[in-house]
């Protein structure tokens, strides 16, 4: 019983903490580039242009920044919370080494165009093969953790953390399904609407396991550990993990409103997106809630500010997504940067903002110590990461509706009353404000840098004790 | 049989099992279950007492 000695493996947790930091750094300076390079064109240098950047970008703020923080927070969570050491012997090292090959491979890969040209799952055969291997290994670390569990429940982050494995793996494999015709290029098995579609039942499954139901596992352990108190409703957690299970998969129709999907498999995927506003604010809820009789710990305590700025982001992103999926309102946004500002709504103000409050928690304590060096530049970060989060959406809802209009505008006779070039014209300065925004972002990023190194400077790295407790002994 | 008949089977029977979860996850069998699951982020050394003064998860 508590007689073992076993260690919980804090070494692969520390390893993707840090490079959560790293590539986090790397990918949003990228983002401001490419901003930049919108604004001021003659940044377009070369090779280096928008085109080979923007998926540099995506891929490197999706896939390295977030999936580390995936990698480090799953792997801490599902050991504290199974009284663990993670099963898999040397498969958990080639996780971490496999993961980081796979984004130096992209970082390589995509700025030569060499790329199978799929949004989110541009990376060539070679790699996607890699991938493959890296996150079966990840799948048997993970489920086999939980299978050597020394308590009798599977912790509902656990499981938000088990179906983001499981179904990356599925939408990883079916949509990456592709013909070599070299080492360095791939032809995709699927043609015409069939290939659009399954991309974009990958690309919004990508969004809603990838970058939801896994950012989802971080919420329900850091914000209950951070909060000192369980979570508000734990059947509330199991309801509306379901309720996203069942409802998610069947949104991704909403990408290709106005194409030519049939008119039936449009409408599925825009009622089905709107049904998924109730789990998601489900979760929202819940999350907040935790702190309910706890409001106070919200003022000076900068680490729950991130979680619960996040988990508002949350639901707001989760809210305009359902609505942007309705087609009328569809057929103004489709193609614009509203959809831009969507996106960085979900993917700074709740996946990046939850990540950076959970490696604020993580970090001292994967170095033994009992808090950041600085909890000040903790609060500054915070502070700067949401000015530049509304000045980079709030900028982008202007540029986008106004290009939505200017695009639909006709005159009298029927022609249109703008041209294209008109529109980019009239965006120029929200795109001036959007890069502003993600400046003062990655500004917030080199702060938790310097905090980072600040605080694992002369740190213990000694790995602790699996605690198991006797009542909850299976 | 239509391959029509069976996805409406599929779509039916997974909203009934959806259903049959919410029943679950309501049920007062459940309830220590989850009070026991819930706590489980609390099992560490540093947390002893870290429920105590905490309000129990509905």
């Amino acid at each position: 019983m508590s007689g073992t000695q076993t260690t919980y493996n804090d070494k692969v947790v520390r390893q993707f903490a840090v490079m959560t930091v790293i590539w986090g750094i790397v990918g949003m300076l990228v983002g401001v580039i490419i901003a930049a390079q919108l604004v001021w064109p003659e940044l377009n240098i070369g090779f280096l242009h928008f085109g080979r950047l923007r998926p540099l970008h995506t891929n490197a703020v999706i896939f390295a920044f977030g999936g580390c923080a995936l990698f480090a927070t799953s792997y801490w969570c599902v050991q504290r919370t199974s009284c663990a050491r993670l099963w898999g012997g040397p498969l958990v090292p080639f996780t971490f080494w496999g993961w980081q090959i796979v984004i130096l491979l992209a970082a390589i890969t995509l700025p030569l165009g060499i790329t199978s040209g799929k949004e989110y799952a541009e990376l060539e055969w070679p790699i996607d093969i890699l991938i493959t291997l890296v996150w079966v290994s990840y799948a048997l670390v993970f489920f086999g953790t939980i299978a050597t569990r020394k308590v009798s429940h599977i912790y509902v982050a656990n499981w938000f953390f088990g179906s983001m494995i499981l179904t990356v793996a599925l939408l990883h494999l079916v949509n990456s399904a592709a013909m070599p015709i070299t080492l360095l290029k791939s032809y995709s098995v699927y043609a015409g609407v069939q290939d659009a579609m399954i991309q974009w039942w990958y690309g919004h499954n990508a969004v809603g396991f990838f970058l939801t139901a896994g950012f989802l596992g971080i919420m329900y352990y850091f914000v209950p550990k951070q909060a000192g108190r369980p979570v508000y409703s734990y059947r509330l957690s199991v309801v509306h993990f379901w309720a996203l299970i069942f409802t998610y998969m069947w949104a991704g129709p909403h990408h290709l409103h106005y194409t030519a999907l049939p008119d039936w498999t449009q409408s599925v995927g825009m009622v089905f997106s709107l049904i998924l506003l109730a789990p998601s604010w489900g979760g929202m809820i819940n999350g907040i809630m935790t702190l309910s009789g706890a409001w106070h710990k919200l003022r000076d305590d900068p680490i729950l500010k991130f979680l619960i700025t996040s988990l508002s982001f949350y639901g707001m992103s989760t809210f305009e997504g359902p609505m942007m999926s309705i087609k009328t309102v569809n057929a103004l946004s489709h193609y614009t940067d509203w959809t831009v500002g969507h996106v960085h709504s979900g993917a700074l103000g709740w996946v990046a903002m939850v990540s950076i409050g959970a490696m604020y928690y993580l970090i001292p304590r994967l170095f033994g110590k009992t808090e950041m060096h600085s909890t000040k530049l903790v609060t500054t970060h915070f502070w700067i990461a949401t000015i530049g989060t509304v000045l980079y959406i709030a900028s982008m809802w202007i540029a986008g509706v106004m290009q939505g209009l200017m695009w639909r505008a006709v005159n009298a006779d029927g022609t249109l009353a703008y041209s294209f070039v008109e529109s980019v014209k009239g965006s120029y300065p929200f795109w001036a404000i959007r890069w502003l925004g993600g400046v003062l972002f990655l500004g917030g990023m080199l702060l938790m840098a310097y905090n980072m190194f600040k605080t694992m400077a002369g740190g213990k790295t000694a790995d602790t004790t699996v605690n198991v407790p006797v009542a909850h002994h299976a | 049989m239509d391959i029509n008949d069976l996805r409406s089977i599929v779509t039916v029977v997974g909203l009934l099992c959806f259903l049959a979860i919410v029943g679950w996850a309501y049920s007062k069998s459940s309830k220590k279950g989850f009070e026991e699951a819930a706590s489980l982020p609390f099992a560490e050394h540093d947390d002893l007492g870290a429920m105590s003064d905490t309000s129990r998860p509905r």
